[in-house]
């Protein structure tokens, strides 16, 4: 790594708001001094000591593991869901992908299905609504047979993992210009649909997640490829062309059967 | 107070069979009339919460994150163990379990380690049968790989996202029952107190983190799957949400907190770059598979790695170890890392690291293939250090990772409290004084799906059931006091920030209770941290409102506990007069090897809450060792 | 049991829902936009027989009117697969909107195309091209032409549907090429033609995309089949107004 680094000295642009209820602004604040190895989250800590020092409220911005993986974290940076890297999350920008001077736009995700709770907080339990719906294979724990029983391709794994990365951060919907849901929704529905655990109750699974999306009011896909620009885990929007399929073949082929019974669900 | 472990007789290999078999049940019509809380939807947390509502109990669970899919399981890389041998190298039940009582210096109960090993096998099945995508061989067979302390190969994996994809298998079970309105699921919801009646846990109280309400549940059972106190140290691997204070206000309720000293320091995470810096990243261990841990051999090198020769470097670990190599376990390698720097023989600018080099397997395997095992670890650390790791060999050093010691729990995972569990990391369980690699998925899965399923049917139909409502007096009790402490943490209003105690509580840890310990250094931590509390209460600055979305009050509330809790892990190394897996006393050593005194202290050690200001009190459960001898943990 | 079956929150937002799913509109967009693009091109094809003159085009469009009850059946399911198109378009795009009713400070794209971003306007274009071309050629609701008169060399206007050729067949080559010789009509017509490539230049591939017709290997190719159906179309309809409108075609050509 450099030696002696240069500080940087930024001018940011936050979005507050108190509350669901606020009708919300941006803010400008200086960020002075800022090393280029610090991280953005650690630059915004930074501010945010600061403004507790004078007494003001720190800006509110959600984080935890800040590797890349519990999808909590999630600023739109200059237009950008997660910031400028490609294929990296909120919490792995890092000031060097700046330049002293420079502007940041931060504003949180915007979709009618993830409300603003305060300032750069969203509720983002829709996507727990769509999981909920369907995003599972309906095993009780003691069912299983062995692990081995029902050989699985590799390319087939590799394909199912790929789609199974997502991280649930919400980065898509933030991306698209419908606030479109198609990518994650894509996503699960395709993990569980390539493997034979999932084949099952394929068919239903499908349905109900693209239902409970709708529900949740996001928009539909114009296939413009944000999501997959966006998308931390760089999941492709194969996946989506693949649920659109999964979909269409539940239109044909789901018959509601009202005589089953039993089983503690 | 009494601890009693509950182990059942007969011998080791057939006790948890037949005890399953013998066991009470709750039948399956008065399932649902016993309401359990469940504090934390980890692996452990949210497993157990599924499989109860499967059988039927009515299950609430709760969460402080925004989903029960980022609890922090989700960043284990590398693996879970099971005893499958799927491999034909020789791996077995006993041998997992041996593994693991030997990888954690013979600190854990034996009849606990050998259920883990047993039930590992089952874990496998359940996930496969969940979706979860493992890596597969083009036989379309489960893969394996190496895993630090085992000399065969039985860690399964996804990639490099084993936890999130193991937690997401749990997450969807969970989601099925939330789903099915079996269970209540409150997110964004903290635990602050828990409410004891007689002995018996019948409830907690918790803080609506958006609206700021505070508010009691009654339960007839109270399951703590809230993870370990690695941030107790500020610096750690873990994310910045995890916090010991569901555990250690159950502790102040009565429970016993056994074995805090027992802190495990990772090998291989990215060093400290800057004092800005809030949270260390793990490298996995996995990666000691293919890459060769280095220094130079001489003090004070500083030409880059690609300028020392061969014959200038020190394989520290392959010389010292030669049978285990780069895979000798975590707390061996820690050390031997730390030795190496403290000769002045560290790398990087601050000189403490060293470094992991995958120039030979590179050359043997082709980039291509460490790509594909590896790939996101190596993008994780190219994003964190601005340098390409395909290149020039990676820097890492020690840090805080995960926390053997935690809730003491019998042979049911119950705690001294009536009714009340701890599972996953969160309690003490199954490690003993060392984790080993892939270890910690599989103690939190097998607690949440095959073991408190079971046990907890045992302890509930074993005691009368009671119904305490949320208005008996301990409800308003324990919720008026969490308000009064947070009301005082606002009207504060001091000059210092939460972050800024926080790291000086964690450089007092590290430097004085940190990888080597002394009497000396703990005397000065347990002299230090006092004054820092005090400090905190009266000059810290928490910003904002108790009524809503407040992230600093929310931050200052889990400081508070580690401030205390701090003082009762150096009072535990103090007491432990050996040196023992992670725990380690300079005044205790054989060569640099950890001395373990088992005349002495062959014994978990279980901490009662004696009230404020007064000094715990030290309770002992011996460790009886049937099945195997504990003997000098050699890894030469 | 399946599990699936628990009863779902009701929605939270005040996104208005659509008479099908989201998946289902877009299939229903790309199916219409599909036989709306064969309509294109065949209607295309059948016009390009203007550059083999007078004779087969008009003897095409006898053709066409020669199928009776046929051609209204196939117009009557036309104007539907437009109407569905249309109509879902706004439906789609009005969610769309309020699926973000707070948009960003800082608006950036990385990947969408320029013609995904207009679809909306590009098509409303069309739609207006496709009212006034109907009024002009077959409604003949404007349909005066200005036509040289052979004898004084000065012009006199003409009533477009009234022409006929020699075998007495309507001139529909005459229609075309008087149109077209007045610059305003070319322009906008060739304006209106570049529109609708652009709009085909998305539509033609998402279409795939919308109906899970998509694979990691074929992919470009369908890119490549969705831009050259724009350039087709794009190229072969402003050709007919450019060149009759530079006098490089039709140049001889006198009403009777």
């Amino acid at each position: 790594m450099a030696g002696a680094t240069k500080l940087m000295n930024l001018t940011l642009h936050v979005w507050r708001q108190k509350g669901p209820s606020d009708p919300g602004r941006m803010v400008e604040y200086k960020a002075t001094n800022v090393s280029p190895d610090m991280s953005l989250l650690e630059m915004l800590d930074v501010v945010n000591d600061e403004l507790t020092e004078k007494g003001e409220e720190p800006i509110a911005f959600e984080f935890d593991c800040r590797e890349g993986i519990c999808g909590t974290c999630g600023l739109v940076i200059n237009g950008r869901p997660h910031g400028p890297n490609k294929a990296a999350t909120t919490c792995q920008v890092y000031m060097r992908d700046f330049t002293d001077g420079d502007h940041l736009y931060i504003e949180p995700w915007r979709a009618a299905g993830f409300p603003v709770l305060k300032d750069c907080v969203v509720d983002r339990a829709a996507f727990d609504r769509i999981i909920q719906a369907g995003g599972f294979v309906s095993v009780n724990t003691g069912n299983a047979v062995d692990g081995n029983a029902i050989p699985i391709p590799k390319h087939q794994a590799n394909l199912a993992m790929d789609a199974a990365a997502c991280i649930g951060c919400g980065a898509c919907v933030a991306a698209c210009k419908n606030a479109s849901a198609m990518l994650f929704v894509a996503a699960k529905v395709s993990h569980l649909a390539l493997l034979p655990q999932g084949e099952v109750e394929r068919t239903e699974r499908v349905r109900q997640m693209v239902y409970q999306m709708d529900a949740e009011g996001f928009g539909a896909c114009t296939n413009q490829a944000e999501c997959e620009a966006a998308c931390p885990k760089e999941i492709s929007i194969d996946f989506i062309a693949k649920m659109n399929r999964e979909f269409m073949r539940s239109c044909t082929l789901s018959q509601k059967s009202r005589g089953d019974s039993g089983g503690t669900g | 107070m009494k601890l009693e472990s509950k182990v059942p007789g007969g011998p080791l290999a057939s006790k948890w069979t037949r005890y399953r078999s013998e066991m009470k049940l709750v039948a399956p019509n008065n399932k649902r009339k016993y309401k359990i809380l469940i504090v934390g939807t980890g692996l452990a947390g949210a497993s157990a919460a599924a499989t109860l509502a499967e059988l039927g109990y009515n299950v609430h669970a709760f969460t402080f994150h925004d989903s029960p899919r980022r609890a922090h399981s989700i960043a284990a890389q590398g693996g879970i163990n099971a005893a499958k041998n799927y491999q034909n190298d020789g791996d077995s039940i006993f041998r997992l379990f041996y593994d693991t009582i030997k990888g954690g210096d013979f600190r854990a109960r034996e009849a606990n380690v050998h259920r883990l090993a047993e039930v590992s096998v089952n874990i496998i099945d359940q996930c496969v049968a969940q979706g979860v995508p493992f890596n597969r061989e083009y036989g379309g067979t489960l893969a394996n790989r190496s895993f630090g302390g085992a000399q065969v190969s039985r860690t399964f994996y996804c990639r490099g996202q084993t936890g999130q994809q193991l937690l997401i298998g749990a997450y969807s079970a969970l989601s099925r029952q939330i789903g099915l309105g079996k269970v209540k699921m409150h997110t964004r919801c903290e635990m602050v107190d828990l409410v004891v009646v007689n002995g018996r846990a019948v409830g907690i109280i918790t803080r609506d983190l958006v609206t700021g309400r505070i508010e009691a549940h009654a339960g007839d059972a109270v399951v703590l799957g809230t993870g370990g106190y690695s941030n107790v140290f500020f610096l750690s691997t873990n994310a910045a949400g995890c916090n010991v204070s569901a555990t250690f206000r159950a502790y102040k309720r009565g429970a016993a907190f056994a074995n805090p000293c027992y802190t495990q320091i990772h090998p291989t995470c990215i060093p400290v770059s800057g004092d800005y810096q809030k949270k260390l990243t793990l490298m996995s261990e996995s990666l000691r598979n293919d890459g060769r841990v280095w220094v130079p051999l001489k003090a004070g090198d500083k030409r880059p790695p690609e300028q020392i020769p061969e014959g200038e470097r020190d394989y520290y670990l392959e010389r010292k170890y030669p049978s285990y190599g780069n895979l000798a376990p975590r707390d061996i390698s820690s050390r031997a890392a730390k030795q190496v720097c403290d000769e002045g023989r560290g790398v990087g600018e601050s000189g403490r690291g060293v470094y992991l080099d995958f120039k030979d397997a590179i050359a043997r395997v082709g980039e291509h293939v460490i790509r594909e095992k590896y790939g996101n670890l190596f993008d994780m650390y190219a994003h964190i250090t601005h340098e390409n790791p395909y290149r020039s060999p990676m820097r890492i050093y020690p840090a805080l990772h995960y926390t053997m010691g935690g809730l003491w729990v019998d042979y049911n995972l119950m705690s001294n409290v009536q009714n009340l569990f701890v599972i996953g990391e969160a309690n003490f369980s199954d490690h003993g004084a060392n984790r080993l690699g892939a270890s910690a998925l599989m103690q939190g899965l097998a607690d949440g799906y095959f073991i408190l399923p079971y046990t907890m049917g045992q302890e509930l139909a074993s005691v009368k059931k009671e119904e305490v409502g949320t208005d008996h007096d301990a409800f308003k009790e324990a919720a008026s006091s969490v308000q009064q402490k947070l009301d005082k943490l606002l009207a504060i209003r001091g000059k210092k920030t939460i972050t800024a105690f926080h790291k000086e509580l964690g450089k007092v840890m590290w430097d004085h209770c940190g990888m080597a310990r002394t009497a000396e250094s703990l005397q000065a931590a347990l002299r230090r941290i006092p004054e820092l509390r005090a400090d905190f209460w009266q000059n810290v600055s928490v910003p904002g409102q108790g009524n809503d979305l407040n992230p600093s009050l929310e931050y200052a509330n889990r400081v508070a506990d580690y401030l205390e809790f701090a003082e009762l892990l150096c009072l535990d190394a103090l007491q432990r007069n050996e040196s023992c897996g992670g725990h380690f006393r300079e005044e205790y050593q054989d060569n640099g090897e950890a001395a373990r005194n088992d005349a002495e202290f062959c014994h978990a050690a279980a901490w009662e809450y004696a009230g404020p200001d007064q000094p715990p009190i030290r309770h002992t459960e011996p460790l009886v060792f049937e099945e195997v001898k504990p003997t000098v943990r050699s890894y030469k | 049991m399946s599990t699936m079956t628990a009863p779902r929150p009701a929605a939270r937002t005040n996104v208005a829902p659509l008479p099908v799913s989201t998946l289902a509109a877009k299939y229903w967009m790309a199916i219409t936009g599909l036989l709306l693009v064969a309509f294109v091109l065949v209607h295309m094809a059948g016009n390009l027989l203007v550059y083999r003159g007078q004779d087969a085009l008009n003897g095409y469009a006898k053709f066409l009117k020669g199928m009776g009850p046929m051609l209204w059946i196939a117009r009557g399911g036309l104007l539907l697969v437009f109407l569905v198109h249309i109509g879902l378009a706004f439906r789609l795009s009005r969610r769309n909107r309020q699926a973000r009713p707070i948009g960003y400070q800082v608006e950036r794209t990385l990947r969408a195309s320029l013609p995904s971003k207009y679809m909306l306007l590009t098509g409303l274009v069309i739609l207006a091209f496709v009212i006034f071309h109907l009024a002009h050629y077959t409604l003949g609701i404007v349909h005066q032409v200005p036509v040289k008169d052979p004898q004084t060399g000065g012009e006199v206007m003409r009533d477009m549907l009234s022409l006929h050729d020699q075998q007495g067949r309507h001139d529909v080559y005459g229609m075309v090429i008087l149109a077209f010789r007045q610059p305003v009509i070319s322009l906008s017509y060739i304006l209106a033609q570049l529109l609708l490539a652009l709009h085909l230049y998305h539509g033609a591939s998402s279409m795939f995309q919308s109906l899970g017709l998509n694979h990691s290997r074929y992919n470009a190719l369908i890119q490549k089949v969705g831009a050259a159906v724009a350039v087709i179309v794009g190229v072969g309809n402003v050709s007919m107004p450019l060149t009759i409108m530079l006098g490089l075609v039709g140049q001889g050509y006198q009403p009777l």
